[in-house]
């Protein structure tokens, strides 16, 4: 393409320079630095308006959980709570709010503990341990990752019914490890770890868990942090899998008890402040690790790793 | 372990040394240790997705009622029974059903489009020469890391008749609806400001007939406005996780060729349709595919925000099932229910790749003829020029 450009003498002088922009437009009428600076505008236009469409939703929230109901439902757009009051967290721990926070912290935490092990666990065995079957294995993975997971719904109440942990603790968390995403995370990191320093510690007699174990996780230090992070975000905003796993009041989790504030019977009324009090609070655990761990969080993303 | 310098020389040597025993030795050794390794997520994945879905597939053929265990010898086995009722038998059940899957192809229809293209939008702006990205992109990505149940409650205060989109509704001068509780399809509304029908008394010929037990009049409804509220959530929620996708991928559009069409003289936009968009081909088959996958199974809003509410404009298939099951006591029909959205979801999918793809070798072949048209176009231009 760039072949005829030298042979003409009008182009040769204009082009090279036009590329740092700093050139008088290379055709008349068609001014290229103006152009640049009103599509840098626009750009700034489309940004400003986006950031205020996607802050001004929580700015809401943050604020009109410290109004009072009628101040919240008469105006609702003022950015100043009129009294400032905290009587609906208040009321909020007078609910069973305390509970369901408990609830879903332990569930949290197993459902985090036992993917990261276990799926790395798998992903280890898949990316480097020969073995009979493991292709086969790896499609099943696959395909299990094609499942769409609104359609396991009544499956899996079917299947807790049936082993008798319906309405039970262990039936919170433990369908909420099985994860073939995680599996095939692991296995893409561990293929990109070059093998030499763990096969040095096999050769130095080492067992094939022990390698694992002392070698190769501390190496995996990075992937296992995205892992953990998705895992906890998954299982904190998880709220199909607790309907249909239990319905004891006990054992409500944040997202399905705070879901009873709207839809049950205490959803009746104006009772703002109250459900986005409880909205808010139930956020600040995935936003902190969010900010801290946003790098991850990005990682995990390219991965394919999106919630449905 | 801690011969670090030892693993060069032991590679090399030790299988050059006895080649054969060791590798026996060690992928027997192998063997074991490897579905040792796999064994609890194997069991695990067993347990909670391969066999429940036999176990529903079993449910979906049977007239069980929940009680006791389905492979109990009180269960009666109905064949495709289940499937017919919802699928074939004029009644209620299928009209749900339809109605369910109509509301949701509206929801797709409006929600994949928007989401892709806001996500586009977003990640090209932010690869162009501004300030704060960093800023931008966080505020924009955060819906997407928090619940739906947290963002479902905000949108609910935010869309009350008398709420905050209202309020600034108001200020421009527009009478907002009372949102999640208005079942008006939008293209009834649109065809009523057209002039083309009175939406309270729509035409006979629509209204008469249509397939699968609903009249055409109400497959054209378009989104009803409750259901609108929840596409705006959605989209609102999604785009940004969407834009990380489009931003990885923009990051490898190879930068000299982009010079290369920009010094030939190609404009914003003919660089964009010819450089950047074939580039980000692949990734826009992903977020549309990903998007398609997640938004026929939306459920989270419709549990939390509406129930299936107004006049069952945002019944979707995924909470139809549910309540069939859960509510009703209806588990064949609810399992059956679950089979045929998987089917759809697989169907659409399979077409969408097949789509795709043929547009991709089309778009290449097309590509390279633009690029040709160009090139001996640029020459003319070039001679024009010179003349001058």
């Amino acid at each position: 393409m760039t072949t005829t450009i030298p042979t003409t003498p009008g182009n040769a002088a204009g082009l090279p320079t036009s590329a740092d922009g700093t050139s008088p437009p290379a055709r008349p009428g068609t001014g290229r630095r103006p152009g640049r600076q009103v599509g840098r505008f626009l750009a700034y236009v489309v940004l400003v308006f986006f950031s205020i469409v996607y802050l001004y939703p929580f700015l809401i929230q943050i604020v009109t959980s410290f109004k009072t109901d009628t101040d919240a439902t008469n105006a609702p757009l003022t950015l100043l709570p009129d009294p400032i009051t905290t009587a609906a967290f208040s009321r909020l721990f007078d609910t069973q709010f305390p509970l369901w926070a408990f609830n879903s912290v332990w569930v949290a935490v197993l459902v985090t503990a036992g993917r990261v092990f276990l799926c790395s666990l798998a992903g280890y065995a898949l990316a480097r341990l020969r073995f009979r079957g493991r292709s086969a294995l790896f499609t099943a993975v696959l395909a299990v990752m094609a499942v769409p997971s609104v359609v396991l719904l009544i499956p899996k109440f079917l299947v807790l019914n049936q082993l008798g942990i319906y309405d039970t603790p262990v039936a919170l968390f433990l369908p909420l490890v099985a994860d073939a995403a995680g599996v095939f995370i692991m296995k893409q990191f561990f293929e990109s770890v070059p093998a030499s320093i763990e096969e040095a510690a096999r050769i130095d007699g080492a067992g094939t868990f022990r390698v694992f174990w002392s070698v190769v996780l501390p190496m995996a230090r990075p992937a296992l942090i995205t892992l953990t992070i998705l895992s906890f975000q998954a299982s904190w905003n998880e709220l199909p899998h607790f309907i249909v796993a239990s319905q004891d009041r006990d054992l409500y989790t944040l997202t399905k008890g705070v879901a009873t504030l709207t839809t049950g019977q205490l959803g009746s009324g104006n009772q703002f402040p109250l459900t986005l009090g409880a909205a808010l609070l139930m956020t600040i655990p995935v936003a902190i690790v969010f900010f801290v761990f946003q790098r991850y969080f990005v990682a995990g993303a390219n991965e394919g790793g999106v919630k449905g | 372990m801690t011969a670090v310098p030892a693993p060069a020389g032991g590679l090399t040597t030790s299988p050059a040394r006895e080649p054969g025993r060791t590798r026996r030795r060690r992928s027997s050794g192998q063997n074991g240790a490897g579905w040792a390794f796999s064994a609890p997520q194997v069991v695990l994945v067993g347990l909670f997705v391969l066999i429940p879905i036999l176990m529903a597939f079993w449910v979906s053929l049977t007239d069980w009622r929940g009680r006791g265990s389905p492979f109990s010898t009180g269960v009666g086995f109905v064949g495709f029974d289940n499937y017919a009722t919802i699928l074939t038998e004029p009644g209620l059940p299928r009209q749900d059903f339809m109605t369910s899957l109509r509301n949701n192809a509206w929801y797709v229809v409006f929600v994949v489009p928007l989401q892709t293209g806001i996500a586009l939008t977003l990640a090209l702006v932010l690869t162009s020469k501004i300030r704060a990205k960093s800023f931008f992109r966080t505020a924009f990505y955060f819906p997407t890391v928090t619940s739906s149940v947290a963002i479902s409650l905000v949108f609910i205060f935010l869309f009350t008749g008398a709420g905050a989109v209202n309020g600034l509704l108001g200020l421009v001068g527009i009478d907002g609806p009372n949102w999640f509780s208005d079942s008006r399809g939008l293209l009834h509304l649109a065809g009523e400001g057209l002039g083309l029908w009175d939406a309270s008394s729509p035409p006979a010929a629509l209204t008469g007939s249509g397939p699968l037990g609903l009249s055409w009049w109400d497959w054209l409804s378009g989104p009803s406005i409750a259901l609108a509220a929840l596409i705006l959530l959605v989209v609102w929620t999604s785009a940004g996780g969407y834009m990380l996708m489009f931003l990885a991928a923009l990051q490898d559009v190879p930068a000299d060729v982009q010079e290369a069409a920009r010094m030939d003289g190609a404009n914003a936009w003919q660089r964009f349709r010819n450089v950047t968009l074939p580039a980000l081909r692949p990734t826009l088959f992903l977020v549309t595919t990903l998007g398609l996958i997640g938004t026929w199974q939306v459920f989270d809003q419709v549990y939390l925000i509406s129930q299936g509410n107004p006049a069952k404009t945002t019944l979707t298939p995924a909470y139809l099932s549910y309540t069939s099951a859960f509510e009703t006591g209806q588990w064949g029909r609810a399992a059956a229910m679950s089979f045929v959205l998987f089917a759809i979801i697989v169907v659409l999918t399979t077409v969408q790749r097949y789509v795709m793809r043929d547009k991709d070798a089309i778009a290449e072949k097309r590509a390279a003829k633009a690029a040709q048209r160009r090139r001996s176009s640029s020459s003319r231009t070039t001679f024009f020029h010179a003349g001058r």
